[in-house]
Parts: C-alpha cells; structure tokens; sequence
C-alpha cells in the first residue's frame, strides 16, 4: 500500500463569477483508502472531483497526486495517470456495446495510431470478460450501451472505471437509482476494490456510506466542516446544524 | 456470440447485403467505359455524355466518402470540405498547365497563357516542381492535408466544436475562394486553370483518356472505401464514434481527444484532395467556385441523404443526388435549389438516417 501515490489538495479555491464553489478546502486521501464525502448540495463536492480529474481549474491551491500538480494537466493527462472517474449522471457511449464500452476504457496505448493498430487479445478479452462478470452485465455484452437500464448503466461506468486499472478513483454517486440489492453489491465491490487502489466516494445515500463503514469527509459551503468515522461526524453538532438535521 | 437472429447478426447480415450490393454497382459501373465501345446503335451502348458525367460523380463519392468520415464518425460537421477538394484540383491542375508547354495561345515555352497575359516575366516559386507528375501527385494530398492540420489543430485545441466549427470551415472555404479570384496569386484568377492537353503523355480530349480517368477515379472510389472501412472497424473507429457522441467522457478515458480528430480530419482532407485531382481532368475545367460555399453544404446534403455515419450511405448519397439534379437541372432547371432545399429539410425530419436507415427499417 506505501507504493501507492497519496491525493493531496492543498488550500484549494474555485470561484464562479464571485461564487465560491470551493473555499480554501484542504484534503488528504491515503494510498489504499476508502473515503467517503458527504455534505448538503452545493457543498463543492462534484466541483472537487472536477478540479482533481482537470476539468475545472482551481483559482488558488494546489492539487498533488504524489509530486505531480494535477493543476496543470488537462483531462486526458491526468486519467492516464492513474485518475479514474464515475460521473454523477452515467456517461458511456450509447452508441457503442457494453463490450466496445468496456474495450474503449481498457488500459492500452491511447494514440490514434496505437487505437487503428489494436488487436483484442486473449488477455485483454479475459479481462473484459471478468469484468463483466463482476458487474453482472454478461449476457448484455452485445447490447448497445443506450439501451441498457439505469442501474446497468451505473454498473457499466463502474466497470469502464476497473478497466482503466486506476490508482485512484473518484466515484460519483455510484447508486443513484439502484436497487437495494445492487447497493449492498456496490458497497461490497467498492470496499474490495480499496486497498489495492484508494477510492474516493461521494455519496448522498448515508445507510451506503455506512455499509462502506470507513472515513468520512463531510463538506459544506466549499470546505471541510467535519471529519471522522460515520458516528463521529453523525453527532458532530456543526453537522447535524448543516446538513443532518434539515 | 448470442443469438442467430439478434439485432447484431441481423445487422451484420443487412451490412454483408449492402456492401454485396455495393461490389454489383461498382462493376456495373466498371463495365460502362466497355459499353461505350459499342456501336450507337446496340442497345447497351452508353453514351459519351453519360461516360463522363458517371466519372464526375465517382469523384463526387469519394468526397462524400471524406466527409462521412469527418462529420458521420467523428462528429466534425465541415461546412468547407469542398476545400480541400478544390485544392486537391488546383495542384492537379497546376500540373496539367504545365504539361501544356509551348501549346498554349501565346506559345510561351514555360508560362501558362495567363501568366504571359498577366506579365509574369518567370513562373512563381510555388509553382516549381509541378512539372513533375509524383510531385504534383505528392501536393494533391499533402496541401489539403496541411491545411486541414493547421485549421483542425487551433480548432480541437481550443476545444471549438458543433456549429462554431461548422462556421468556421465555411469561412476558410470562402476566404480562400476570394484569395483564388484574385488575379496576383498566381492561379488564374477567376478564369482558373483549362484548355489542359495531356496527362503522363496521353491526350486528354480521347475517349482511352476518359476511360483511363474513370477507371483511375473508380479504383480510387474502392481503396478510400476500403481505407475508411478498415478505420472505422478498428478500435480508432469506435473512439471518434465516443468522440462523437461524448467528447468529453473520451478525454477523462485518458484518450488526448485532439489527436483523434486531427488524424481522421487530416485523413479525411487528404481523400478529398484525391477525389478534387481526378475531378479536374475529366471536367477538364478548375476554377474559384469550386471554393464557393455552396459546394460544401451540397456535399453535406449527399451525406446526409445517403445516410451519415454508413460507409455506403454516403456512395448512394452522392450518386442519388448528383443524379437527381442532373435530371432536374435539364428538365426544370429552375426548381433544383428547391428541391436540393427541401430534400435537406425533408431528411433531417423524416429520414435522420438517410437512405441507408430507409433500407434498414425494411431489412428489419
């Protein structure tokens, strides 16, 4: 777990047009860990994951994954270094199958001419194929990703996520729209993915963040308000002010 | 992998129909050159006129071809593909000035009769080398394509996409139609480039030269298919097709998107200035309003009729439209902006695929 890279914001700032999306907000996640992030809407928290994954660009602070400044790469740099990243609304590619979905996040060479060159191999089939065992979508492997339900498609994004083998991964509201059943199934992949890789979760569903049962990072008007396990922060009085007791 | 009768294998059986329809066209169309041969008055013969207008259109597919692959795959909807395929001409043009040597009106032994007539004393540096077949060959593709680099690399890199996109390929085929009308740039100004003579030694007013030249733009028709046809099937067809619908979701793949759409636009701008090359000598005529706007927006007309994002939608395209307008320009020549107008329309609310979702309803 030491060998791993740590995610370290450093008194990071996003202002919109003179809202602060972000206030001076300050975060380590460890090697290997499970994080969960909770907070009201508009707490900053799809806005932190944007700055991490490039997509937004921090007015101040810094943003390190082990030495490297995250602020000065674009999107694709920072997936290929090992930032992966599952969207709050699910986002594949509708008219591609779950299979070519699953191909396309494959950890391979990214170039044009390596992707014209790519042959599926034994291996790299072997390894969709599992995933696909894990997220439960075998039998739809040949089904365009567009016609797939709501809570298939969750699953999907989580495995495109797998298959690009990241370091760190940043799951947005994974189970939106799933069943409990799914949920449980969730939370179970999502602690044994951890470990080997850290996973930051942001979550609304409490009883998830509860199954997943490790550090919970509580956010709210753009910064940390609280931090702690799920009962540390549950009785923390600013938190149950904020957020739990509305 | 699954069922017999999935809607995949239903798929792939109606692509394996319409690809086989495809190869019956192409040698019908192999064989017209041969059936001109024959007597007036055998009922296969196939006029002179039909010859050379059916070549016209063969060049037209490819063009077509091009930018399916641009705008079809990956989503990058050029309003000045006809650019590049005017540039394509130019350069084949300039070679066949050369070609003419002292046959000119003025019998200059090395300038073209308008540079005599415009006072040019030598020929442009820009225009060495054009003497040269393969260099002339060489440009057709490599000044599209540098172009195409140049105006692709600032766009994707500012991230500028759909409609501003669109606006601004129109605005550099415009602009370059009023750069080639002006006469000091050294390309003939309005009246462009005719009267060629010959091509690698053969004379251009034969019928072997226009059959030569048919056969040249039918061979060229089939390797840029098979060319965007091994594209597209490869996982880099697939990633423009994400880029398509999701551009963003690709880039946090890891994918530097940028890169992607450059190599099909510049790809795609190289096949364009093939198809604008062999167009030139067959029309025997180049000029600036190969440039004019219209042209491309026509072009996206084909595409998307024939059937965007389908290989062989944009071929029937191209040939359905080309045929209709030449049947309508000489029947009711007024009409056809109309009905160029209202088969856009018409498409894109009733038909979003094109033909080719037409056939596939029915193959369903």
């Amino acid at each position: 777990m030491s060998e791993g890279r740590r995610l370290y914001l450093d008194g990071v700032s996003v202002v919109f047009d003179g809202f602060r999306a972000l206030n001076n907000l300050s975060l380590i996640v460890e090697p290997g860990e499970l994080r969960s992030v909770i907070g009201p809407n508009g707490a900053g928290k799809t806005t932190m994951m944007d700055v991490i994954t490039g997509k937004t660009r921090p007015t101040a602070g810094k943003v390190l994954f082990g030495e490297t400044d995250l602020t000065r790469m674009d999107e694709a740099g920072i997936a290929n270094l090992g930032i992966g990243r599952k969207f709050q609304k699910p986002t594949m590619f509708d008219a591609l199958t779950v299979f070519e979905n699953l191909e396309l996040a494959l950890k391979a060479p990214r170039g044009p001419i390596a992707c014209l060159r790519w042959k599926l191999n034994g291996e790299a089939r072997t390894r969709i194929e599992q995933t696909m065992a894990e997220i439960g979508l075998t039998e739809r492997a040949q089904d365009l990703a567009g016609i797939l339900s709501h809570g298939q498609r969750q699953w999907l994004e989580i495995g495109m996520l797998l298959m690009q083998d990241p370091e760190l991964l940043l799951v947005d509201e994974p189970v939106a729209g799933m069943t409990d059943s799914e949920t449980e199934h969730t939370a179970a992949l999502l602690v044994r993915i951890a470990g080997k890789r850290s996973v930051v979760v942001v979550e609304h569903d409490l009883e998830f963040v509860r199954a997943l049962g490790r550090r919970v990072t509580v956010l709210c008007d753009g910064s940390v308000l609280s931090e702690g396990s799920i009962d540390h922060v549950q009785n923390d009085q600013r938190v149950i002010e904020v957020y739990l007791g509305r | 992998m699954s069922l017999a009768m999935s809607p995949i294998a239903a798929d792939a059986r109606l692509r394996l129909g319409l690809r086989a329809g495809l190869a019956i066209f192409v040698l019908l169309l192999g064989i017209m050159p041969l059936l001109n041969l024959l007597p007036v008055t055998n009922p296969l013969h196939v006029s002179d006129f039909l010859v050379s207008i059916t070549g016209k259109w063969i060049c037209y597919a490819i063009l077509a071809l091009s930018l399916d692959l641009a705008w079809g795959y990956a989503g990058i909807l050029s309003l000045g593909h006809g650019a590049f395929f005017a540039l394509g001409g130019y350069a084949m043009g300039m070679h066949l000035m050369r070609m003419i040597g002292p046959r000119g009106v003025y019998g200059h032994p090395v300038l073209p009769d308008f540079m005599v007539f415009l006072g040019y004393q030598e020929l442009p540096w820009y225009w060495l080398g054009f003497g040269s077949f393969p260099f002339a060959m060489l440009m057709v593709v490599l000044v599209p394509g540098a172009l195409a680099l140049i105006v692709g690399f600032l766009s994707f890199r500012s991230r500028i996409t759909g409609v501003y996109l669109s606006i601004l390929t129109q605005a550099m085929t415009f602009a370059l139609m009023l750069a080639f009308f002006r006469n000091d740039m050294g390309f003939g100004g309005n009246n462009g480039f005719t009267d060629f003579k010959e091509l690698l030694g053969f004379a251009l007013n034969t019928s072997g030269a226009r059959a030569g030249l048919f056969y040249a733009s039918l061979i060229a028709l089939v390797l840029s298919f098979l060319i965007c046809l091994r594209l597209t099937r490869s996982k880099y067809g697939r990633v423009l097709t994400a880029i398509r619908d999701a551009e963003s979701r690709v880039r946090f793949l890891g994918y530097n998107t940028t890169s992607h759409k450059l190599f099909a636009f510049v790809l795609s701008a190289m096949l364009a200035g093939v198809a604008g090359a062999l167009y030139v000598p067959q029309v025997g005529i180049i000029n600036p309003g190969e440039f004019s706007p219209a042209n491309s927006i026509e072009a996206v007309i084909w595409v998307a009729v024939g059937g965007r994002g389908t290989l062989v939608g944009a071929v029937l395209g191209a040939f359905t439209v080309n045929g209709l307008k030449t049947w309508l320009t000489s029947a009711a020549p007024d009409l056809w902006l109309f009905v160029l107008g209202g088969l856009f329309v018409a498409v894109t609310l009733f038909l979003p695929k094109g033909l080719i979702g037409l056939i596939k309803g029915r193959g369903r």
